[in-house]
């Protein structure tokens, strides 16, 4: 009786609406290659600290005061008064910071096992729209709680706008709203922080996902699996029935279904996730000083910089180049190409064999030096600038651009291992 | 439905016209979102110039009146103390005004209109702290000058000129903002002469 009448409200809405065909075609009968390992875990951990902030941030809103005159302390409120505020805004707040965490660590693992390369550019340059969208979501919520820190880091990145000959000025004044940072500022910020930019955030990340189920994920060993129809023998092809979106045209090899397989594997990686995620948010909601920064606990004042300003720390290599470079025009253009430039690598980056496990030693060298060049400006940017660190700034600047060039003149001619023709386990 | 023969021609026509005036409206509506981020009028008159009547500051002293949220100083200098500031040359980053940190009215030696009256926004260029006047105890700072600016902060150091020393934080010059006389008396900050 109950069953039926389950299949039957299934029926009645598969009749409706495509439901039980797109559970099956992206979950339960999509192919998913067997040997994803631990770098597999951060594209879902981001769609889940993405809910975090979503959900976090429409009830932080409910509290929160977007005005010049009552942000800071509404801030104060939400800490001391509001049943539960504190938490919901660590949970905002150390949750921008793995946000970043999370997304450093799946670009790294995309970069690694060439998972940019043809045919998957536009899921790597749909990631760099989210990217870059993340970016300006995190700065203008970093002006929101309106401390000196709020102020005075976005007076210094509104100010580089200021840097663009002839129309720099008159952008900065469009921008702000004011000739200073104002109350125009906050509430213009506020609205794209909670409206426009999550809006835009949603929706690059559904079509991250579909061009991803286009063509399927890369692995490890960066070969495809999805061979010609009727070239593969019935053991490669396992005991699995897969969609036949996928099926139909293609022969599938070692491939599991994602659900229930994967969805299994990513809850151990959410569980480890939020071991460390509640170890800061409960003993180290501040992150030292780098996640909430200590100038932000004093509220905004247009008339006092800090002594130190330095942004939070998932720009500091970027702003580290920016600081690098002695010209403040050259600095700007630099600072943004360095963004820019991770557009490019799928067009960079010519050589055929994607993973970095059969590419040859030069490019490994080259993968190891961008990464400590990255962490190097990383570091460099959150502390103040003395000459010495300027010229390792310079140096590490060198590496990172030095990465692209090198990765565009070897990777033509490179010397690859051979691939294997079927998945393999490390 | 009529079997008229397709006129493609007049089609492509049609097409063409409804998308470019289709175009030129979605491009008009764009209009107020784009202008709804200029200053309001009420940001304007917060920014709006400001007059001063110089008339009774006495020769060392400095007024300040707020200006677009900013502070600006107005100073009335000594005879001693502009004859002073051609000797200082050596001493300074940038001597003569090179760097675009004043209207071209004011990139001068004395960084004025008039000789006796300095104006300049009160912020240093290092990272933006408001300096110090001393009218008397700036020998502290650099032996032999009796006058000028020391920031607090990162301790840049200005001339009676707003001209930045050697070696210290600060980059530039301190900002002149535009301004204008409209009688003998009175200054109007923010407006350059002629400006509406």
């Amino acid at each position: 009786m109950l069953k039926k009448l389950v299949t039957g409200t299934i029926d009645w809405v598969d009749a409706r609406i495509p439901m039980t065909e797109t559970w099956n075609k992206h979950l339960a009968q999509y192919p998913t290659p067997v040997n994803f390992n631990f770098w597999y875990f951060f594209g879902s951990l981001a769609m889940l600290v993405l809910v975090n902030q979503l959900l976090t941030g429409i009830w932080l809103t409910m509290h929160y005061n977007p005005s010049a005159e009552g942000a800071f302390a509404s801030i104060e409120y939400i800490m001391r008064d509001v049943p539960y505020g504190w938490l919901l805004r660590y949970m905002h707040s150390t949750g921008a910071s793995a946000f970043f965490v999370v997304i450093y660590l799946h670009m790294f693992r995309g970069l690694i096992y060439g998972s940019y390369q043809k045919p998957r550019e536009l899921i790597w340059i749909f990631g760099m729209l989210i990217f870059l969208v993340l970016m300006a979501e995190a700065f203008m919520g970093y002006l929101l709680p309106w401390g000196q820190m709020s102020f005075w880091g976005a007076q210094v990145i509104i100010s580089l706008f200021g840097a663009i000959p002839i129309i720099g000025d008159d952008l900065t004044l469009w921008i702000r709203g004011d000739y200073v940072i104002s109350g125009a500022t906050l509430n213009r910020f506020f609205a794209l922080h909670v409206v426009a930019l999550p809006l835009a955030l949603v929706a690059l990340v559904f079509l991250h996902i579909v061009a991803l189920h286009e063509v399927g994920s890369n692995n490890p060993d960066g070969i495809e699996i999805k061979q010609k129809k009727g070239s593969a023998s019935e053991e490669a092809k396992g005991k699995f029935t897969f969609h036949k979106h996928y099926s139909g045209k293609k022969d599938i090899i070692d491939a599991i279904p994602f659900h229930p397989y994967f969805t299994v594997k990513d809850i151990m990686g959410v569980a480890g996730f939020l071991i460390f995620f509640c170890a800061v948010i409960f003993f180290l909601p501040e992150g030292g000083g780098y996640f909430l920064e200590p100038p932000n606990f004093e509220p905004a004042n247009s008339l006092k910089t800090p002594d130190h300003i330095a942004p939070v720390w998932y720009y500091t290599p970027y702003y580290a180049i920016l600081r690098a470079i002695p010209d403040k025009l050259i600095g700007v253009v630099f600072f943004g190409g360095s963004i820019a430039i991770l557009f490019l690598l799928p067009w960079l980056d010519r050589c055929k064999v994607k993973s970095i496990r059969y590419r040859s030693w030069i490019h490994k060298a080259n993968i190891t030096q961008f990464i400590i060049c990255f962490i190097v400006l990383g570091v460099l940017g959150a502390l103040a600038a003395t000459p010495v660190r300027t010229i390792i700034a310079q140096i590490a600047s060198v590496g990172y651009f030095g990465f692209f060039i090198a990765l565009w003149v070897y990777s033509k001619n490179e010397k690859t291992k051979p691939l294997p023709t079927r998945l393999t386990f490390k | 439905m009529s079997n008229a023969p397709v006129n493609s021609g007049r089609r492509k026509f049609l097409t063409l016209t409804t998308a470019v005036v289709g175009g030129v409206g979605a491009a008009a509506v764009a209009v107020p979102f784009v202008k709804s981020w200029s200053p309001s009028e009420k940001a304007k008159a917060a920014g709006a110039p400001v007059a001063v009547d110089v008339s009774k500051i006495q020769p060392g002293q400095l007024i300040r009146v707020e200006w677009r949220g900013k502070p600006v100083w107005i100073v009335s200098r000594t005879q001693k103390i502009i004859d002073e500031l051609a000797s200082l040359s050596g001493q300074l980053r940038d001597p003569d005004s090179q760097e675009p940190q004043q209207p071209e009215y004011a990139s001068n030696i004395n960084r004025s209109l008039k000789e006796e009256i300095f104006v300049a926004v009160g912020l240093c260029t290092h990272l933006g702290c408001s300096p110090t006047y001393l009218p008397d105890s700036f020998g502290e700072q650099v032996e032999g000058i009796e006058s000028g600016f020391f920031c607090p902060c990162h301790g840049s150091k200005f001339d009676m000129a707003g001209r930045v020393f050697q070696n210290v934080p600060a980059p530039l010059n301190l900002v002149v903002p535009p301004h204008h006389y409209v009688s003998d008396t009175q200054i109007l900050i923010g407006l350059d002469k002629g400006d509406a």
